[in-house]
């Protein structure tokens, strides 16, 4: 997958302007860049703002690295679009990112309905067992809330066919055995030296001294199971596209 | 009513047994344990206090007596000075305050006003003041050096000694030297030729200047390719050491710029990310060791240059002790800068051992890359400017450390722009890398985390450890009753064993420890001292 992304990604550019080359390594950061930091208001495809689709190339007018760099850094005054606090190393990995995710359709996934989507969620995928969203489910898993807002489509169609693939450190479990001999497993929402918190099968926030526990370990594989089989691809379509349409509390 | 009774009392007891801090004084600060005269308390710099009030066995009873909240929101990073009953600290940037050291009351405060043309890379900060006679001195992110009426924070003189336009600052606490005052310049992100100078403390005169990159003739100016001298950064920005048998001053240097990109500037790139030791009164260089040649890592050599006299291999010497952002621990001779001993402290990826000279062997895959190259320590180091300490007592050496921490380390051309930060590319994060400040720790087990970290320096071999669940800023105290005093960016500040490493006592203070700890007398009583967040703590023992 990515060193068919990484040809692309050079045939586009050469074919654009004469464009930087950008490492592998910029492109993963940049992904993370712009979900901190331009997501709010470019959304997870790169098109909330009208007439710009970041993830597609289209710009007002045409950019080149050293134009969209400068724009992330400094801002376009009178505008939305404000400077960010971001170092030109920082804004580089944007643009790599920018330019890679130009080179690949935004999204595999067509055809779903949120609708059907969201009844699988709550239903037969038993989805709500441990996500949250739309006021309803388990929190003990990753709050899916504003996931839409968060996350491109072809990402979340991967992780409900791979969900181990990429287990993001916010969403570990932690297993702690009280002193009792009690066994709890539950999100880990923080630790330090001396205290551990976590949210519990029963949406408890739960807080310990270290001190207190017989036991406990940070676990960094998924308890998720895969949809690959469990749902079919249409299925699996209209939960892409119920979770898409979840933009929790931000504005568009 | 009581209160301010009290207040009152403390204050006159304060004022009434004030004397002028000469050199002398600095020099013999032990003589005088209830003081903290000079950055790292005194010139040996071993952030080791003979007060003995506050025990392993009562440590538990330390009380918060009170708290100095500065009015900035930048890292408090400083040591305050206490000098008979008085504290001087810093405000960031650059105010300096005065309080009494018993109660927090504040006797005055110097705003220093910040020219916009300040550009510190890393924090608008200061380390902390110098103290010589009556006067204070600190040293400016806009790279003036100002000398202030210790009783009355009136400014006395105020000079300009680097460009701040062109990324010039003083971020450390100056060094007194006899009748001068030493600073050194930050910089090593905007490629700036680094320096330390001398200045005469009556009147702000430059005595000496010693350019930490080579000029055209001088030996090592040879280790620079091209022009790239002019550029190359090697700054200081934290306070070195003094030994007054040899009249040296031991200062740590910054890394070579561009940072992470050494193309352009082929050659060991002399004296980033080495120790010099200079003749005080000339500013000549007597010897210096390079622990990092023509580093691409920004493994800032500027740690506090620890003295110890000791045995060593069956005959006393006199030694210097230095655990290095590059994850190494290092033995010198400070008489002449030979090399007696190196080893890895953390887990180190890009050397393999030392030469017979002390060189170290670095691995031909240890190079900055366009794709990035996976290098351990990563690029805060295995530790950094946070303060280290020895105690004579159990003849340990305390690093704060990051263990198993990796940063990628990618490489990208850059034209250098004056005044403009010259990288040349940047670390990026692995997954071992350290929480954002703030964020939640979701560290598994093999993760990266920070520890206090006790070694034997006659053989570099780890004693102890105390494991934290997120990496440390925080500097290292001990005393002569075996206590050990330290922090971390979680927000506790604890007291430890120093000889075993035990939990004896942790206090929550609410924000990153990034400073070193400190302790003093006023009128028979302990205190201990330490910035955090944003404020600066201060406990005694429960009366």
């Amino acid at each position: 997958m990515k060193p068919s992304v990484i040809c692309l990604f050079l045939l586009a550019s050469s074919a654009l302007l004469a464009q930087h080359e950008y490492a592998a390594t910029d492109t993963e950061n940049g992904a993370r860049t712009y979900t901190n930091n331009c997501v709010y208001c470019h959304g997870p495809e790169g098109d909330q703002i009208p007439g710009i689709n970041l993830l597609q190339g289209k710009f007002r007018r045409t950019l080149s690295d050293d134009d969209i760099a400068r724009i992330i850094r400094e801002g376009i005054p009178g505008t939305g679009m404000p400077a960010q606090n971001m170092n030109e190393g920082n804004a580089r990995t944007i643009v790599a990112y920018l330019r890679s995710s130009a080179a690949v359709p935004a999204s595999t996934v067509t055809g779903g309905d949120a609708a059907r989507g969201k009844t699988i969620f709550e239903g037969k995928g038993g989805c709500t067992a441990c996500h949250h969203a739309a006021g309803t489910g388990s929190r003990s898993g990753p709050d899916l809330s504003d996931i839409g807002a968060l996350h491109r489509a072809v990402e979340l169609e991967q992780s409900l066919i791979d969900p181990g693939a990429v287990v993001l450190p916010q969403n570990r479990f932690v297993k702690v055995v009280t002193k009792d001999g009690t066994t709890l497993t539950g999100r880990l929402m923080n630790q330090d030296t001396f205290t551990l918190q976590m949210i519990d099968s029963q949406d408890r926030l739960r807080s310990f001294p270290i001190a207190d526990l017989r036991q406990h370990s940070v676990i960094t594989t998924t308890s998720m199971p895969s949809y690959k089989d469990r749902l079919n691809s249409q299925e699996r379509a209209d939960v892409v596209a119920y979770l898409v349409s979840l933009k929790g509390a931000r504005k568009p | 009513m009581k209160t301010s009774a009290l207040a009152l009392l403390s204050l006159a007891a304060a004022l009434s047994a004030q004397s002028p801090v000469t050199f002398d004084r600095i020099l013999n600060a032990d003589k005088e344990p209830q003081n903290w005269l000079s950055y790292s308390g005194t010139t040996r710099s071993q952030r080791y206090s003979l007060l003995t009030q506050i025990t392993p066995d009562n440590v538990k009873n330390l009380e918060l007596q009170w708290v100095f909240q500065s009015r900035s929101l930048e890292k408090y990073e400083s040591t305050p000075l206490v000098v008979d009953g008085v504290m001087y600290t810093v405000q960031n940037p650059d105010d300096v305050v005065a309080l009494d050291a018993a109660t927090g009351r504040v006797f005055w405060t110097y705003s220093y006003q910040v020219s916009p043309d300040a550009r510190p890379c890393c924090g608008r900060l200061s380390r902390g003041v110098a103290i010589l006679g009556e006067t204070l001195y600190i040293g400016t992110i806009d790279a003036h050096v100002v000398a202030l009426d210790a009783k009355t924070g009136k400014a006395i003189w105020d000079v300009e000694v680097g460009k701040a336009a062109s990324g010039y600052a003083i971020t450390h606490a100056p060094q007194i030297v006899k009748d001068k005052v030493i600073v050194g310049m930050a910089g090593g992100e905007y490629g700036i030729r680094g320096y330390i100078l001398a200045l005469d403390a009556k009147s702000g005169k430059e005595a000496w200047r010693f350019y930490t990159i080579p000029g055209p003739g001088e030996p090592g100016h040879e280790s620079w390719a091209g022009d790239s001298w002019k550029t190359g950064g090697a700054s200081v920005w934290v306070t070195g050491s003094y030994d007054p048998d040899t009249n040296l001053t031991f200062w740590g240097i910054g890394n070579p710029g561009p940072d992470w990109n050494g193309d352009k500037r082929a050659g060991d790139n002399l004296y980033s990310d080495s120790v010099v030791a200079l003749d005080a009164d000339t500013g000549k260089l007597k010897w210096y060791y390079q622990f990092s040649p023509h580093d691409e890592f920004d493994y800032d050599s500027v740690q506090v240059p620890v003295l110890v006299d000791t045995v060593w291999q069956g005959r006393p010497r006199k030694l210097m002790m230095w655990a290095n952002r590059n994850g190494l621990f290092y033995v010198l001779d400070r008489v002449n800068g030979q090399f007696l001993m190196g080893k890895p402290f953390v887990k180190v990826n890009w050397m393999n051992g030392f030469d017979e000279r002390g060189r170290p062997m670095k691995l031909a895959s240890a190079a900055s890359s366009k794709d990035g190259t996976l290098i351990l320590p990563g690029n805060q180091g295995g530790t950094n400017y946070y303060n280290p300490s020895y105690s004579p007592r159990t003849g340990l050496f305390y690093i704060p450390a990051w263990d198993n921490y990796s940063s990628l380390f990618v490489k990208q051309d850059q034209d250098f722009v004056e005044g403009r930060t010259f990288g040349g590319g940047g670390p990026r994060p692995t997954t071992s890398a350290p929480v954002a400040p703030g964020g939640s720790n979701f560290r598994a087990e093999d993760d990266i985390y920070g520890a206090v970290r006790a070694i034997d320096p006659k053989t570099g071999e780890k004693k102890w450890e105390f494991k934290m669940a997120d990496v440390t800023d925080a500097g290292i105290l001990t005393t002569a009753s075996d206590l050990l005093f330290s922090g971390g960016r979680e927000g506790y500040f604890f007291a430890l064993d120093a000889r075993d490493g035990k939990l004896l006592w942790k206090a929550t203070v609410g924000g990153a420890v990034r400073s070193g700890p400190m302790t003093y007398t006023v009128n028979g009583r302990q205190y201990v001292a330490v910035d955090a967040g944003n404020s600066l703590f201060v406990w005694a023992l429960r009366q």
